[in-house]
C-alpha cells in the first residue's frame, strides 16, 4: 500500500464509484470514490457491513459489473492461451458455484481446454494435481456437485477458479457459508496455495476473525465509502475511525483473541 | 374443447400435481401407451382404415368390426389406431416448434436481461392474448387447409407458454455463480446458454412441453374438427369426431365416442404427467 512498492501492484483502483439505476427512476450510490490497491502476493481484505459495497466493488474488480466512475487498472499478465482478464472469483453460495449437470472431472477438463490445454493426457494429469491442491482426490472428478458436501464444493471451486492461473483471485465471503472447521480448512488451503504460488487475494469479508487471519491488509467501507485503509493488524487492534470499532465491538465473541496464523 | 381447456386453470394442475407418485407412473404408462399406438397404429390396424364398404355401413360392435363401422362402411377401431399417427404428429411439430423458440427466446432474453428482457417479457404478454384456435383458423384459411397451416401457427401460438416457464427459470441460473464464473473464465455468451444454462433448465422444458401436448393435441383435433385441419377422408381424431356427427344423430354414437374418448384420455394423461414432471423438476406451478 506504500508509494515505494507501487511498481509491482497487481491491482490498482483509484476513485471508483458506482451508482445503481432503479427502473422507478430512483438511484442509489453504492460505491462513492474507493481506492485501493492490491501488491503482487498479497490479501487485501475488504471489510464492512453488508450493504457497505464489497461485493459491488469485488464484481467491478472482476469485470462483472461496469464501475460509474473511476479506473480499474490490472497489472496481471495473461498466461499462455487463456481467455480471461487474470481475475477469477469464488463466490459465496457454495451450492450455485458449480453446474449441477456437470461432474466435477469433466468441469475442470472443460475449463483447461478452454485455457488452452489441447492434449487430454496433459489435462487429466493436471485435474488430479489441481483436486489434490484442494485436498480432494481423484475419486472425486467422477463425481457430481449434489454428492458433495459444501466446503468440498467451495475447494472445487477454487480448484477451478486456479485451473486457470488467475494473478488475482477474488473470494467473495467464499468461506462464511461454511461450518468453522471446514473454514479453517479453507483458509489453510488458500495460505498454502499463497505459498506456493505468487497468486494475489482480494478477500470480501464481514468475518473480523477470519480477516485477520488470512490478510495483509485491509479496507473498511461504510456505506460506500472507504473509511479506513492500511495494515489489518494495525487496523484491527488500534481502529482509527468509530466505524471500524464499531465492526470489531460487534463481533459476537467477546474476549476471544485470534492469533495471527504464523506462515 | 380448446378453449375451455387452456382456461381448466392452476388449481386442476395442482390437483394433478399433488397426486403423487401412483400418478406418475399411471399418466406416463398411459401416454407411452397412446404415443406407441401412434407410431404402430397404421400397421396393427386390422383393416385398411379408408377402404368403404357399402354393404357393411353403419354397423354395430361385432366380432369382425371391434367398434362397428361408420356410415361408409369404415372400419372404426382401424380408423382409431390409423389415425393416432396424425393427431400425434400435429402436436409432436406443434410442441417441437414452441419448444426450440421458445427455449431460445427465453435463454436469450434471460441473459441479455434489461431492455431486451423486458421488450420481450411485453412480447409475450401481447402474445399471451391470442387465442390459438383463433390463429389455426386464420392461418388455415389464409395458407390453405391442411397439416401445416395449423401446425405452424400453433406452434407460435403455444410459444410463450413455454417461454416463461422457461424464462423464469433461466433468469435464476443465470446469475448463479458457475454462470458467472464461467464468464470470467472467459467462455463465450453462447456455448454458456448451449452448454450449461440449456441442460440445467431441460427439466422445466420436457414438464411443460408435456403439458404443451395434451392441449396442442385437443387444439389440432379441433381445427380438424371444424374442416380447416387434416382433410377427410384421412383419419385423424378431430375428423373423426366430425365425421360421426350425422351417425350420432341416428343413433349410432361410436365414432364419435370413440375418438372423443381418445382426444380426452390422452389430453388427461399427458397434463397429469406434465404436471408431475412440472413438479419434480423443481419449476414453479
Amino acid at each position: 500500500m506504500t508509494a515505494d512498492t507501487r511498481s509491482d501492484l497487481v491491482l490498482d483502483v483509484k476513485g471508483l464509484s458506482k451508482i445503481f439505476h432503479s427502473r422507478t427512476g430512483g438511484a442509489r450510490e453504492a460505491l462513492r470514490d474507493v481506492s485501493f490497491s492490491v501488491e503482487r502476493g498479497s490479501c487485501l481484505a475488504v471489510v464492512g457491513e453488508s450493504g457497505s459495497g464489497k461485493t459491488t466493488a469485488a464484481r467491478i474488480v472482476a469485470g462483472l459489473e461496469t464501475a460509474s466512475g473511476g479506473t480499474v487498472e490490472l497489472n496481471a499478465p495473461r498466461p499462455a492461451g487463456a481467455r480471461h482478464r487474470g481475475v477469477q472469483m469464488v463466490f459465496q453460495d457454495p451450492y450455485g458455484s458449480l453446474d449441477p449437470r456437470q461432474a466435477i472431472g469433466s468441469g475442470l477438463h472443460e475449463l483447461l481446454k478452454l485455457h488452452g490445454m489441447r492434449r487430454k493426457a496433459d489435462r487429466t494429469s493436471r485435474v488430479t494435481e489441481l483436486l489434490e491442491s484442494v485436498g480432494l482426490d481423484e475419486r472425486h472428478a467422477g463425481q457430481h456437485p449434489e454428492s458433495l458436501s459444501g466446503g468440498q464444493r467451495q475447494r472445487v471451486a477454487i480448484a477451478r477458479a486456479l485451473a486457470l492461473e488467475p494473478a488475482l483471485l477474488i473470494l467473495d465471503e467464499a468461506v462464511s457459508a461454511l461450518d468453522v472447521s471446514v473454514q479453517a480448512q479453507v483458509l489453510n488451503l488458500l495460505a498454502d496455495i499463497r505459498e506456493q504460488t505468487a497468486i494475489s487475494y482480494l478477500f470480501v469479508s464481514h468475518d473480523l476473525g477470519v480477516v485477520r487471519q488470512v490478510s495483509d491488509t485491509c479496507i473498511v467501507l461504510q456505506d460506500g465509502r472507504l473509511v479506513e485503509a492500511g495494515r489489518t493488524a494495525d487496523i484491527l487492534d488500534s481502529p482509527q475511525q468509530p466505524y471500524t470499532q464499531a465492526l470489531i465491538d460487534a463481533v459476537p465473541r467477546p474476549g476471544w483473541r485470534p492469533r495471527r496464523r504464523t506462515a | 374443447m380448446a378453449v375451455t381447456w387452456a382456461a381448466a386453470g392452476i388449481a386442476t394442475r395442482r390437483r394433478f400435481a399433488a397426486m403423487g407418485r401412483p400418478a406418475l407412473i399411471a399418466s406416463a404408462a398411459a401416454a407411452g401407451a397412446l404415443a406407441l399406438v401412434a407410431v404402430i397404429g397404421p400397421w396393427i390396424a386390422p383393416y385398411d382404415p379408408n377402404a368403404t364398404d357399402v354393404l357393411a355401413a353403419g354397423q354395430d360392435p361385432s366380432a369382425q368390426h371391434l367398434l362397428g363401422t361408420d356410415s361408409l362402411g369404415r372400419d372404426i377401431l382401424s380408423r382409431a389406431l390409423a389415425g393416432a399417427r396424425l393427431s400425434f404428429a400435429g402436436p409432436a411439430m406443434i410442441v417441437l416448434i414452441s419448444t426450440v423458440l421458445g427455449t431460445a427466446l427465453a435463454i436469450f432474453s434471460a441473459w441479455h436481461g434489461g431492455w431486451i428482457d423486458r421488450m420481450a417479457n411485453r412480447l409475450l404478454n401481447v402474445m399471451f392474448a391470442v387465442p390459438g384456435v383463433l390463429v389455426a383458423v386464420l392461418s388455415s384459411a389464409v395458407f390453405g387447409a391442411g397439416f401445416w397451416a395449423p401446425v405452424l401457427a400453433l406452434g407460435v401460438v403455444y410459444t410463450p407458454y413455454m417461454a416463461r416457464v422457461v424464462r423464469s427459470m433461466a433468469i435464476r441460473e443465470r446469475h448463479q455463480g458457475y454462470v458467472e464464473s464461467l464468464q470470467l473464465a472467459g467462455m463465450s455468451s453462447w456455448r454458456i446458454g448451449v452448454r450449461h444454462l440449456a441442460p440445467n433448465v431441460m427439466p422445466i422444458v420436457v414438464a411443460q412441453a408435456t403439458y404443451g401436448f395434451g392441449s396442442a393435441l385437443a387444439d389440432f383435433a379441433a381445427v380438424s374438427f371444424i374442416g380447416l385441419g387434416i382433410q377427410p377422408p384421412q383419419a385423424e381424431w378431430g375428423v373423426m369426431v366430425s365425421d360421426g356427427r350425422s351417425e350420432l344423430l341416428d343413433g349410432a354414437p361410436q365414432q364419435t365416442l370413440v375418438a372423443g374418448t381418445l382426444i380426452v384420455v390422452t389430453v388427461i394423461a399427458f397434463n397429469i404427467l406434465g404436471a408431475q414432471l412440472s413438479t419434480r423438476s423443481g419449476g414453479r406451478r
